[in-house]
């Protein structure tokens, strides 16, 4: 049963745009650290840019290593923000309402660091433009569209335009809000953002139209773009990428992490802005239950990769699962990536008391993720090791200092601009969060008056 | 055996009539791993020097090697080569998946790079299944003495660009250029040249009098890893085993 608690319209608007009207020193603090990491992370990215792709791992038969990983990774994390804003929406769960914003920003900022990691990983990155963009107009020269490369930003670049969308067209009323409340130049620019909303009816609905339509717009996108990356591998003839089943297993894996990056968001949220008013025990036992099925579901994916591929007992797609599964440090990354992200979660997902706890479910969406990156890191890599039939040719793969400091920096930068994210707009949709208590009605169940949801 | 039937020119490029169709033999039998046609190779095709940084960092550049195979054990040891080389195959890949066309079929078989369009996504390289692309993860650089022995005929390639065997397209384009026909081994590419055994063999399918033709026709002839589809143009001559005669 979910309760709502009671808060009033002045105390939301107080509470939410706290953060947004005064300073805090934790947010000067943290803000100034990732932003040094964000800063080193560009340094190297420049390196790179000026020395060329030596400076990583990567070699012969290993010619994708960790930044493709990070790139999965990240558009992987970019998915909560569809499945926690749009179907969540479109399902009229209540407790969507405090972490639709979160998710969807996160999914833009997440997209955004996730496309940096192309251009990092290109060889000449100065003339990757014509890749995504065709200029060779004189030549005659178009992007191949027969390559999962031209799908690849096609995808990411309309989740990109539809999240942004999305995250605007629900920051309006709030706009509008911190524009009638701020003063000097920043009411100019909070004004000019609000685009003349006055909250008349006409315009809710408006607004509530364009919400439910870029929902359902942006759901095929949300199957397509995990899809589409996981053709980058299916598509091409390496044993080990080229499987059938990575499609829904991708897009499933993706929501995994996704949510889970939610779950840590949410929790970091309450933790720092100081919302306990707003994300409740509720709140992130409706995430864990959810995500017990998303695991579960995953999971079965997970095994049909397996037993396809032993299934067929060919050699060359035994070698790189004798490679993943039997071979160290695979066998120890494997074992790793299986226990944090479904041994650990789901077995304690079970209970209720671990779900309604903020600390239990802070580290656990923690070792979904580390977890998860393993498991793209396992997908990408030894297949590439042992990818040819010439035992020869067999390779390894090590990362440099470069591409850590890299895949660090992604986590930094994320989180950097969430934070900048948080500190100018507010987290949490005020509008919705006012929505919600609009629709809570007493219902007096014995003696007592108890607050229960009607729904919308 | 497997065959797999494709369309005959699954990626045309032209609509002229191919006049050539280039296609190697490789004689494994005559094989002796003197790695003669490795060193042709780098040389003729302006190839940086393969120094012990570049073997350990398991990032050589090489456009044709010979791939050595243990087989039994001591003392009846064999040792069995295999020249690699890009195989220039007419179902590539390595083609299809390249954003920005760098790599294509050209109408004389040819698998074709293009280096300036190549931004270095090295996608192709993990789709070849023979292994035979290589990526310039350094900038090239060469002794300064060494300048005056690059070849004028053949780019340098800078960093961040895939290159691989081309059959010295370069070869092929003097030989080729502004004549009807080209007799049977008129010209042949570096490594060809340079094998004292005779392993490999170069020339025109198309012309059914070449020696490539008639030998591609041998008992022994395979193609690897021919269950892909992947067509290639080169042919490899099974080894004739001492014991089994």
């Amino acid at each position: 049963m979910y309760y709502r608690r009671t808060v009033s319209d002045a105390q939301i608007n107080r509470e939410l745009l706290d953060v947004v009207f005064r300073t805090p020193v934790w947010w000067v603090v943290i803000v100034s650290i990732l932003g040094l990491l964000v800063a080193v992370f560009m340094s190297t990215f420049g390196l790179l840019m000026n020395q060329g792709l030596g400076l990583t791992g990567l070699n012969r038969p290993v010619f994708w290593g960790f930044l493709i990983t990070n790139f999965i990774f990240w558009v992987g994390i970019s998915h909560a923000g569809v499945m926690i804003s749009a179907i969540l929406r479109l399902s009229q769960a209540e407790w969507r309402r405090p972490m639709v914003r979160a998710a969807e920003t996160m999914t833009v900022f997440s997209l955004m660091t996730a496309l940096l990691m192309p251009v990092m990983h290109a060889g000449r990155p100065w003339r990757i433009f014509y890749w995504v963009f065709p200029y060779d107009f004189a030549r005659g020269i178009w992007p191949d569209v027969r390559s999962p490369l031209v799908w690849d930003p096609t995808a990411i670049i309309t989740y990109l335009t539809s999240s942004s969308l999305f995250v605007f067209t629900a920051l309006i009323p709030d706009f509008a809000v911190i524009r009638d409340r701020a003063t000097g130049w920043r009411k100019a620019i909070y004004g000019a953002l609000a685009m003349n909303w006055r909250g008349t009816p006409q315009q809710w609905k408006l607004q509530g139209i364009a919400g439910i339509l870029l929902s359902a717009l942006i759901l095929p996108v949300f199957v397509s773009v995990h899809s589409i990356v996981s053709w980058d591998f299916g598509v091409s003839l390496v044993p080990g990428w080229h499987v059938s089943v990575f499609a829904p297993y991708f897009v499933i894996g993706a929501v995994l992490s996704g949510v889970s990056a939610v779950l840590t968001l949410m929790i970091l949220m309450r933790f720092l802005f100081k919302l306990q008013n707003y994300i409740w025990e509720e709140h992130i036992d409706a995430l864990g239950r959810l995500l017990i099925v998303v695991a579960i579901g995953w999971h079965f994916l997970f095994w049909l990769d397996i037993v396809f591929a032993l299934w067929t007992a060919e050699s060359v797609e035994t070698t790189y699962w004798q490679l993943r599964l039997l071979t160290p440090p695979w066998s120890w990354l494997f074992l790793l990536f299986y226990v944090f992200s479904f041994v650990i979660p789901t077995s304690l997902w079970l209970f209720r008391k671990v779900r309604r706890s903020f600390v239990w479910m802070f580290w656990i969406s923690i070792l979904v993720n580390i977890g998860m990156f393993l498991e793209r890191l396992i997908i990408i890599v030894p297949p590439l090791m042992n990818k040819d039939a010439f035992t020869f040719q067999f390779g390894t793969y090590r990362p440099s200092i470069v591409e850590l400091i890299i895949v660090g920096g992604t986590f930094a930068l994320v989180a950097f601009l969430l934070l900048m994210f948080g500190k100018f707009f507010p987290l949490i949709p005020l509008w919705e969060e006012k929505e919600g208590q609009r629709l809570v009605e007493t219902v007096k169940v014995g003696n007592v008056e108890v607050p229960a949801m009607i729904k919308e | 055996m497997t065959t797999l039937q494709f369309q005959e020119n699954p990626t045309p490029t032209t609509q002229r009539p191919p006049r050539h169709h280039w296609n190697m033999v490789v004689d494994i039998d005559r094989c002796t791993s003197c790695r003669a046609c490795v060193i042709a190779c780098e040389a003729e095709n302006n190839i940086p020097i393969n120094t012990e940084d570049r073997f350990t960092q398991q990032r050589v550049n090489q456009w044709i090697r010979i791939e050595r195979y243990w087989e039994g054990e001591f003392p009846n040891v064999k040792a069995r080569y295999i020249p690699m080389l890009c195989q220039h195959c007419d179902n590539a890949p390595c083609e299809p998946v390249c954003p920005v066309y760098a790599t294509y079929h050209n109408n004389e078989g040819l698998n074709v790079q293009v280096y300036n369009r190549c931004v270095g996504t090295r996608y192709c390289a993990n789709a070849c299944p023979y292994h035979a692309r290589n990526f310039n993860y350094w900038e090239p650089v060469w002794p300064e003495d060494f300048r005056n022995y690059l070849n004028p005929d053949v780019t340098i390639r800078s960093r961040g660009i895939m290159e691989k065997c081309t059959f010295c397209v370069q070869r092929i384009r003097r030989a080729t250029r502004g004549r009807q026909d080209v007799a049977d081994g008129a010209f042949a590419p570096a490594c060809v040249q340079a094998c004292p055994s005779d392993a490999l063999v170069f020339g025109d399918i198309l012309d059914e009098n070449s020696k490539v033709a008639k030998l591609s026709k041998n008992e022994r002839h395979y193609m690897v890893r021919e269950v892909l589809g992947t067509l290639p143009s080169i042919t490899y001559l099974k080894k004739v085993e001492a014991d089994a005669l």
